[in-house]
């Protein structure tokens, strides 16, 4: 191993513990998160009132998402010819960098200074907003969450609810420093009204919209988006430009894949039935349409994800139509909330896929995050093993025989303390006299334990052996070896 | 950019999963007669806060005329098609009603700004969900459903479909999809503070569906 990376590795870890440290002393976030996952996981229970149907359904979207990922190659080449015939212009980027500068360079060629745009969490894998503020382009969220968490210069910390770590009082705070024409407020149908007139001028006088997308349809050549407040499709259909973003991995095969995939989406996201706004786009404006964009660009963005194909087992990952379900029901994210994690995808989700994305080396200390309870495997909608998939990583970072599985940063997190503690305990209990010499005397020199264990006794009290273990008081008792 | 396409297809071809998953089978339909069908879109479209009036054998235009009125949305705005010309045709003096027939970059602002009211037809409504299915075209644009603060969407419950799986079937989508194709249901919202429902966030704040026959 060399120095660099367990230096990084050290780094990520004590920075994750940093951030870590912040969130659990920032009671009033923490109530913030406690509040909302409560109401988000009681609307979802609701949504589901029969187990059966409920396991049907997460049965058909799972074999949905893994066909798709199956055919991939080929379903994003039969979605880019679709697209092509129906007049959306198609672009390929492998990282970041060439997403942003594909973007801006559409723009730059139409003069368009201003944009509006509708939620996209693979822009924010890009930092797109900063690329195109840098260029003189000036970019407006147009999401009500996007929107406070852009005039607070956060990122988001859920990827549904994106400003969910703000009460109203923050919310009225940020309107009064940037909107003192608008009388102060914490009421929050009066919030959204401002917001409401804040924004509708944007919209009215944007260059150009960017989106995200919720699936793509590989027959039909058909973007999908999902929303509920009406932001995604001005963003879309009012400026004369609209480009899409969205990672290689959202391609579905047929428009029959849809309706079972939204519903299970947006009763796992926010326990609606359905949200207010379906919006299916195929083509630009056409000869005698009176709105509508008049070209429209769709940015498939791998960034990782190609190589997410190790094996059958990681490749599942990619089958998450991000409702933020397993986020919603972990017990560390509603502890944490979404910055400690410092990745983009924050809770179960984020752990299984942000090491395999960007390398167990860079953010394989995410994985620690987690208590094994289970319940994000339970509720995820395409029925993604996310306990066993934190498990495997966890193994992975800290496994001796680097390279193997081909995971970037694989074995990078192995500390040889550890490891060699892991070997002796294997030779003690391996062999059963010199196991009862280690427990004789573990409980008779109990009063020489150390009372300060490092970290582990930071927040908790010091474990002491017991007089006597337990085989020595079965033994007494009577009982036998078995 | 194209050897950003190769090579991403590339490294999605040799690392191609083993397993080949099962086909996905689709639920059945829910075998909801005609009065099922309506009570589900009535109930789940006031669920959300839309209105629904049944008009049954009546004529719709006596509600448009003693409705809007009275509740200040008088700037209508209509397209071109048989909605549009029953409202332009018959509509009460107090109603100053609007054609939408330019390129909206014509008149965008006034769009924006000078329209209390749109009113469309509505090509489909799906019950389990309490969902308009529209196809804006020409004669009705898109942005009719989205900018005004009030939409009426007229809707024939002959065409009320159980679901969106049952209509996309029905109607064989999968051969030829409109420039753009939307779902409502019900008014713009958002819960984006405190995950509390706020109305009119930026698309209609009310919309109101006349159900016809
Ligand atoms: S992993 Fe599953 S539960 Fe989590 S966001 Fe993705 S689809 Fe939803």
């Amino acid at each position: 191993m060399s120095t660099t990376s367990s230096s990084t590795s050290q780094d990520q870890s004590r920075a994750f513990h940093a951030r870590i440290d912040d969130a659990l002393h920032n009671d009033q976030m923490r109530t913030n998160f406690r509040r909302a996952l409560t109401g988000i996981m009681a609307h979802r229970a609701k949504q589901f009132p029969d187990d059966a149907q409920l396991q049907a359904l997460r049965d058909q979207a799972r074999a949905v998402r893994a066909n798709s990922l199956v055919r991939q190659p080929e379903l994003l080449e039969q979605l880019e010819r679709k697209l092509t015939e129906n007049g959306i212009q198609v672009h390929w980027a492998e990282n970041p960098q060439q997403a942003n500068s594909i973007i801006r360079g559409i723009l730059q060629a139409a003069g368009a200074k201003t944009v509006v745009k509708g939620k996209s969490m693979v822009s924010e894998e890009t930092e797109l907003n900063h690329d195109l503020e840098q260029h003189g382009i000036e970019v407006i969220e147009s999401d009500l969450g996007e929107y406070i968490i852009q005039l607070a210069e956060e990122p988001p910390s859920h990827i549904v609810a994106p400003a969910i770590h703000k009460n109203r009082r923050d919310v009225a705070e940020l309107f009064k420093r940037f909107h003192p024409e608008i009388p102060y407020t914490e009421d929050i149908n009066e919030l959204t009204n401002s917001a409401r007139e804040i924004l509708r001028h944007r919209f009215a006088t944007a260059d150009a919209g960017i989106s995200g997308v919720n699936f793509a349809v590989a027959e039909t050549g058909t973007l999908c988006l999902v929303e509920n407040e009406g932001n995604g499709r001005l963003s879309t259909t009012a400026p004369r430009i609209h480009i899409a973003i969205t990672g290689i991995e959202k391609v579905v095969e047929k428009l029959a894949d849809v309706p079972p995939l939204l519903e299970i989406l947006t009763k796992s996201a926010t326990g609606q039935p359905i949200t207010t706004y379906f919006n299916m786009i195929s083509r630009p404006r056409q000869p005698g349409e009176l709105d509508g964009p008049e070209a429209v660009h769709l940015v498939l963005l791998d960034n990782g994800r190609s190589r997410i194909r190790v094996d059958a087992e990681l490749l599942d990952t990619l089958r998450c139509i991000r409702c933020g379900a397993c986020i919603n029901h972990c017990p560390v994210y509603v502890q944490l909330g979404g910055h400690a994690y410092g990745t983009v995808y924050p809770g179960p989700i984020g752990l299984a896929l942000e090491p395999q994305r960007i390398g167990l080396d860079k953010v394989g200390t995410l994985t620690s995050a987690c208590t094994m309870c289970g319940a994000c495997g339970e509720v995820c909608p395409v029925r993604i093993p996310l306990p066993k998939l934190i498990n495997r990583l966890r193994a992975e970072a800290v496994d001796g025989h680097p390279g193997q599985a081909g995971l970037p940063g694989h074995g990078s997190l192995r500390k040889s303390t550890e490891a060699t503690t892991w070997k002796l305990w294997r030779l003690l209990y391996s062999r059963p006299g010199l196991y009862r010499l280690f427990a004789a005397s573990a409980t008779r020199l109990r009063a020489l334990t150390p009372s300060k264990l490092g970290g582990w006794t930071r927040y908790r009290s010091t474990p002491k052996p017991a007089p006597r273990s337990l085989r020595e008081l079965a033994k007494k008792e009577g009982f036998g070896n078995d | 950019m194209t050897d950003a396409r190769h090579n991403i297809l590339e490294r999605l071809r040799a690392n191609r999963p083993a397993t080949t998953p099962a086909p996905a089978t689709y639920q059945k339909p829910l075998g909801w007669d005609r009065e099922q069908r309506i009570a589900s879109f009535v109930e789940r479209m006031q669920a959300v806060r839309g209105e629904v009036h049944r008009i049954g054998d009546g004529d719709w235009m006596d509600w448009v005329n003693s409705e809007l009125p009275s509740r200040g949305l008088r700037r209508v705005l209509v397209g071109r098609g048989d909605i549009g010309e029953t409202v332009a045709g018959r509509h009460a003096a107090e109603l100053d009603v609007r054609r939408y027939e330019e390129p909206i970059e014509n008149w965008k602002d006034a769009l924006f700004h000078d329209v209390d009211v749109a009113i469309t037809g509505v090509r489909a409504g799906l019950a389990e969900s309490g969902s308009l299915v529209l196809w804006p075209n020409p004669d009705e644009p898109r942005l009719m459903s989205l900018v005004p603060p009030a939409h009426v969407a007229v809707l024939s419950v002959d065409t009320l479909y159980e679901n969106f799986a049952e209509l996309v079937q029905a109607q064989n989508w999968a051969a030829g999809m409109p420039t753009n194709a939307l779902l409502i249901s019900g008014p713009s919202k958002t819960a984006d503070i405190e995950q509390t429902l706020a109305y009119g966030i930026h698309g209609p704040k009310q919309l109101i569906t006349l159900l016809v026959g």
